[in-house]
């Protein structure tokens, strides 16, 4: 809420300056966000009047105007076309400072200027002008524009936390302040005006528990063409209020000043009397603010005999407000219970200062007080005779006892609270404190909607006590330590490995195109945000795939020639049970290693991903299955295994995708579930071999379509036990080797645990290796 | 035998102006292989009468010792210079660059995101997780916000398309689902991604938070002080740093303040913070006459931005490897 600083200071002035009234209501929970000046610094301005107006000389369209301002008459040119005599206008005095100008002694067109006639524009109180600011005719000449004005007023922007609508007007803000700082509330109740007619408006409470309080009031004889005068116009400006008419400003003003919704009907539009109710399905209403409602009986609604009027708590209606012709008014000023509004601004689509107010609670104490304080006001500037106050009452909240126990109160805060310090407190926030031995027992007033539990009062206890002086303690604690399983590492440590493994991580967002999902998942049915912020951000991305090739797409297309990405996050599979789980994927594109002088280029390719996963994988074997994937090239992609159980896709992304997404080359990636890569076995120790290993090496011909896991799975049933490992060490297709074969260069490890190998032992070996071969495989020797 | 003097001294001027290993053998040769000059001395020992043949022995072989010194000294000296020549010729440019892989790095609020879980872990705490798409349940109600409540207005929501689930706002229903599982004393972390319909320069749809909760039987809302304000001051290695709390409003703490830290010459809110509300506990089967304690809510992005000089929180999403290298 934006209120001015002056206006506040009325009702509760503490010894402060601005900064320091900021800063006990931030620090006492009411957050001050912003500061502004009323209006932009200048000086030297005072109020001049204007005794004659005469033609320029040289120029159509400038006068020169002798000019009053206490001391001996100015002589001032003046262009504005609405220059009179007699009018009381800002005079900028030679000297004077003006936002962007500095007034001099000058010509203009031969003529000496001594000052300047001022528009609001020009002071920097408005964007636009269109001649002089006329100031009131009482106003005091040669006396200082910015104290006719009040413009040395500060405007304080406050945050009110949800629970605190009572803080939501110039009142509840000046008890916050006398509460906090403890200086008095200078906050005289307004009396009733005198009743001058006995027309009475007959009102109906057909909702009782909606609408548990419903005041209304007759005043005729209205002038609603009224001006409003200056001062309420700069208070509800400094608010961020526009005027509409002088009836309308002043149910604002008192909204703002106590924080009581009021309506304005024009008396000439009610028919019959008034009947809060709820709507009926096939009635409508056409609002203040340009829509209408199609009613149901969700809505509570003010009616007259034949149709709704005004939608309770939140606006009143187009046909029914005040207009110019406007000559009898009907003043509202009701309770509607919390629940009645609460949610419903997300619901309609747009909310209203009313409305924000009864979601928080409005003081159900106080709406007479304030038709009588609208009454006074709209009397007073538009004149009118003012029936007596109709009201309906139903039950009203009830404000139970809460009780606060000191000790409880210790506990929770952890430092000591004196018994005679929390009643000072609670009195000093109009709780009427009973203390008793080791307790004290508050009543809430009308006004507060947050107060009905012990920690309620504990907090308020706190709040006003300050949490600067609760002292900052360690917390004592049992030592025990945390469990930290070793089979099982955190993902911190994998993060730092997969980095090592010159990867960056990134952070992509979790909902995606939904093209994506189409495209690298094939996932036509994706988890839909009801409402995204843009469509391209609609669903929830069932694989990490699609973030991180537009990633290496962003950096590729920022002259970025080799990118290697990776990054830890949740997916989201469209299934009822809506699986969420953890994944690491990786990406690589461009060169498999960083340009540099001493290593010939080549690109990324399928097994150089398949390394850097194999090493996170250690100690366990990676192991592949060629299998088709939507993202992938269906002759370089394949599922992970791990323990025989598919956790992942790895492969090179699929052409197609590679021109789509304005790729020059193909990446390489993985996609694994992270819980894979976190598990890890238990190390277990092995005897050291005291014998020496024998190495042989053979080259073997198979057949194209032969894949080496099956070899290596055939040796290991197979082979002798002394064969200790094998490696591949070299794959030859060309000159020697016949078409639709390949070479494969076996380095074959033998070893026996209880004794050196013979030569013999070690041919024999090898020679029943090359037999299960050939006979398994068909394979040449070579 | 003046001849001997004059035999030594040529040859060693003639040994110590070769620098070649072999000219330096067929050079010892002339003095000392079977011809030689000084082979050739000896042999001529015999003719010697019997009494001047031990001292004259004795010189020739004297010489000839001073001989072999000179040649060891000149074939070492010829040694040295080959190997400092194939030295210098095996000398490379050790201010090339080395050869190899590079190095990627860690995501920078993954690097605080560490440095939380490590500090905390330092007094007790455990980790945990929950998932990103919530139930209202388990995001608002349980946290005391019952539907229509104000306060749900302050996180614009994510909801999902099936009219049941949406995303959670805050990591705070992990401390629900961590206390449905878990009986005090509990101290846990959990930090994760939160999302709310929100996007500016200070503001991105998807952002991370850290939840904080420690519940046993005394802990007060000065523990709550003193814990986080030696974190702040732990994080950014600062013992100066100031920590203040403001009065604030959460429906599943009660009392709630807002953290602000001293930067520059103002200040800046880094977090929300708690003590659980008792319907909370309630929630949960935890007795609130018994147990209490305190929660926090921090944004490891905000930390992030803070401890390294970061200006626009959008940086941390744009993948933009300029940027993420800057923190290898």
């Amino acid at each position: 809420m934006k209120i001015s600083e002056h206006w506040l200071r009325e009702l509760a002035d503490p010894a402060l300056d601005t900064a320091g009234l900021a800063d006990l209501l931030t620090f006492g929970g009411i957050e001050v966000e912003a500061i502004e000046p009323a209006a932009p610094p200048f000086e030297r301005v005072v109020v001049g009047e204007v005794l004659s107006v005469g033609k320029h000389p040289q120029a159509d369209r400038l006068n020169v105007c002798q000019v009053n301002v206490g001391a001996a008459p100015l002589s001032i040119v003046c262009g504005a076309p609405n220059v009179r005599a007699g009018m009381r206008v800002p005079t900028a005095l030679v000297g004077a400072k003006l936002p962007g100008i500095e007034i001099r002694l000058a010509k203009v067109r031969g003529i000496e200027s001594q000052g300047m006639l001022c528009s609001a524009k020009e002071l920097g109180l408005s964007e636009e002008a269109d001649g002089l600011l006329a100031l009131p005719a009482d106003a005091v000449i040669g006396a200082s524009v910015r104290d006719v004005l009040d413009l040395d007023d500060q405007i304080l922007i406050t945050k009110a936390t949800p629970n605190r609508g009572d803080c939501l007007s110039v009142l509840g803000l000046a008890r916050e302040i006398s509460a906090l700082s403890g200086v008095g509330l200078r906050w005289r109740v307004p009396q009733p005006v005198p009743q001058e007619l006995d027309e009475r408006v007959a009102v109906t409470v057909a909702a009782p528990a909606d609408c548990p309080r419903y005041s209304a009031r007759l005043i005729r004889g209205v002038d609603a063409g009224a001006a409003t005068p200056d001062w309420m116009l700069r208070r509800l400006a400094r608010s961020g209020l526009r005027s509409i008419s002088a009836v309308v400003d002043v149910t604002n003003y008192v909204l703002l000043e106590m924080g009581q919704p009021l309506h304005a009907f024009d008396a000439a539009k009610v028919h019959d009397g008034i009947e809060v109710r709820r709507a009926r399905r096939g009635e409508s209403l056409a609002l203040l603010n340009g829509s209408t409602l199609e009613l149901d009986e969700r809505h509570l609604v003010i009616a007259d005999a034949r149709q709704p009027l005004a939608l309770a708590g939140f606006m009143g209606g187009e046909q029914s407000g005040v207009s110019s012709a406007t000559r009898d008014v009907i003043l509202e000023s009701a309770f509607f219970v919390p629940e009645v509004v609460a949610g419903r601004s997300r619901e309609l689509g747009f909310g209203s200062d009313s409305a924000y107010r009864f979601e928080r609670g409005v003081d159900f104490s106080a709406t007479e007080v304030a038709i009588e304080r609208a009454s006074r006001l709209i009397i007073d500037i538009c004149g009118g005779k003012a029936g007596p106050v109709c009201e309906v009452r139903g039950s009203l909240p009830l404000r139970q006892p809460v009780v606060m126990r000191l000790g409880r109160a210790q506990r929770v805060l952890g430092f000591e609270v004196p018994a005679q310090q929390a009643v000072e407190i609670f009195k000093r926030l109009g709780f009427a404190p009973k203390p008793a031995d080791d307790s004290i027992e508050v009543t809430p007033p009308s006004h507060r909607f947050d107060i009905s539990i012990e920690e309620d009062l504990i907090e308020e206890y706190a709040r006003i006590h300050g949490y600067a002086n609760i002292p900052a303690l360690p917390p004592p604690a049992a030592a025990v330590l945390q469990p930290l399983p070793e089979a099982r590492r955190n993902a911190a440590a994998l993060r730092h490995q997969i980095a090592a493994l010159d990867f960056q991580e990134v952070v992509t967002y979790s909902f995606v195109d939904r093209q994506w999902e189409l495209d690298f998942c094939d996932n036509a049915a994706p988890i839909t945000l009801a409402n995204p912020i843009a469509s391209q951000m609609s669903v929830m991305r069932s694989s990490l795939i699609g973030g991180l090739v537009q990633a290496v797409s962003y950096n590729a297309s920022r002259q970025q020639p080799r990118v290697r990405l990776f990054e830890i996050g949740r997916c989201f599979l469209p299934r009822n049970d809506l699986p969420q789980p953890w994944r690491v994927a990786a990406i690589a594109f461009g060169s498999a290693a960083p340009m540099q002088w001493g290593a010939k280029e080549r690109g990324v390719d399928f097994f150089d991903i398949k390394g850097d996963l194999a090493q996170l994988l250690a100690p366990r074997d990676l192991c592949l299955q060629p299998a088709l994937h939507p993202a992938l090239h269906p002759g370089k992609s394949a599922t992970v295994l791990c323990n025989g159980r598919a956790v992942g896709c790895i492969g090179e992304l699929h052409p197609r995708w590679q021109r789509k997404y304005g790729l020059p080359s193909a990446p390489v990636l993985f996609e694994i579930d992270l819980d894979a890569l976190l598990e890890r076995d238990l190390p277990r120790f092995g005897e050291i071999p005291r014998f020496p290993a024998v190495r042989r090496d053979m080259a073997v011909e198979f057949d194209e379509n032969v894949r080496y896991d099956d070899i290596l799975t055939e040796l290991r049933r197979a082979a002798p036990a002394i064969l200790l490992d094998l490696t591949v060490f070299d794959l030859y297709r060309g000159q020697g080797v016949e078409k639709g074969k390949k070479s494969l260069a076996f380095s074959v490890l033998l070893q026996d645990t209880e004794k050196t190998l013979t030569d013999a032992e070690v041919e024999k070996a090898v020679a029943d290796l090359r037999q299960i071969l050939q006979q398994k495989f068909n394979a040449k020797l070579r | 035998m003046q001849d001997l003097d004059k035999l030594v001294t040529e040859a060693l001027a003639l040994f110590a102006g070769i620098d070649n290993a072999d000219a330096l053998e067929q050079a010892k040769a002339g003095y000392l292989g079977k011809s030689g000059a000084l082979t050739e001395l000896l042999k001529g020992l015999g003719k010697l009468p019997p009494a001047e043949k031990p001292a004259a022995g004795a010189r020739i072989n004297a010489a000839k010792q001073n001989l072999e010194e000179a040649l060891n000294v000149q074939r070492e000296r010829i040694a040295l210079r080959a190997l400092e020549s194939r030295l210098a010729e095996e000398a490379v440019d050790v201010t090339l660059p080395g050869r190899g892989r590079g190095l990627g790095g860690l995501h920078p609020v993954s690097r605080t995101m560490e440095r939380i879980e490590q500090l905390f872990r330092g007094i007790g705490f455990d980790v945990a997780d929950g998932p990103e798409i919530e139930t209202d349940f388990y995001n608002f109600t349980a946290l005391n916000q019952p539907e229509n409540h104000p306060a749900r207005s302050m996180h614009d929501t994510f909801y999902l398309a099936d009219g049941k689930h949406l995303l959670r706002t805050h990591t705070s229903p992990i401390q629900i689902r961590y206390m449905e599982k878990h009986q005090p004393p509990i101290r846990v972390i959990a930090p994760g991604r939160v999302y709310r319909v929100d996007s500016d320069a200070t503001h991105s749809p998807m952002f991370h938070q850290v939840e904080g909760l420690w519940i046993d039987e005394h802990i007060s809302f000065a523990h709550l002080k003193g814990v986080l304000i030696d974190f702040f001051r732990k994080f950014f290695e600062d013992e100066r740093l100031q920590i203040r709390f403001r009065p604030s409003f959460f429906p599943f703490t009660e009392p709630s303040a807002e953290i602000d830290m001293s930067f520059g010459d103002g200040w800046l809110e880094v977090g929300g913070c708690g003590m659980v509300h008792p319907n909370v506990l309630r929630n949960v089967n935890i007795d609130p006459e018994r147990y209490q304690g305190f929660a926090f809510g921090l944004g490891p992005d905000r930390l992030t931005m803070l401890r390294y000089g970061v200006n626009d929180l959008r940086l941390f999403f744009d993948h933009d490897l300029r940027f993420l290298k800057q923190f290898v």
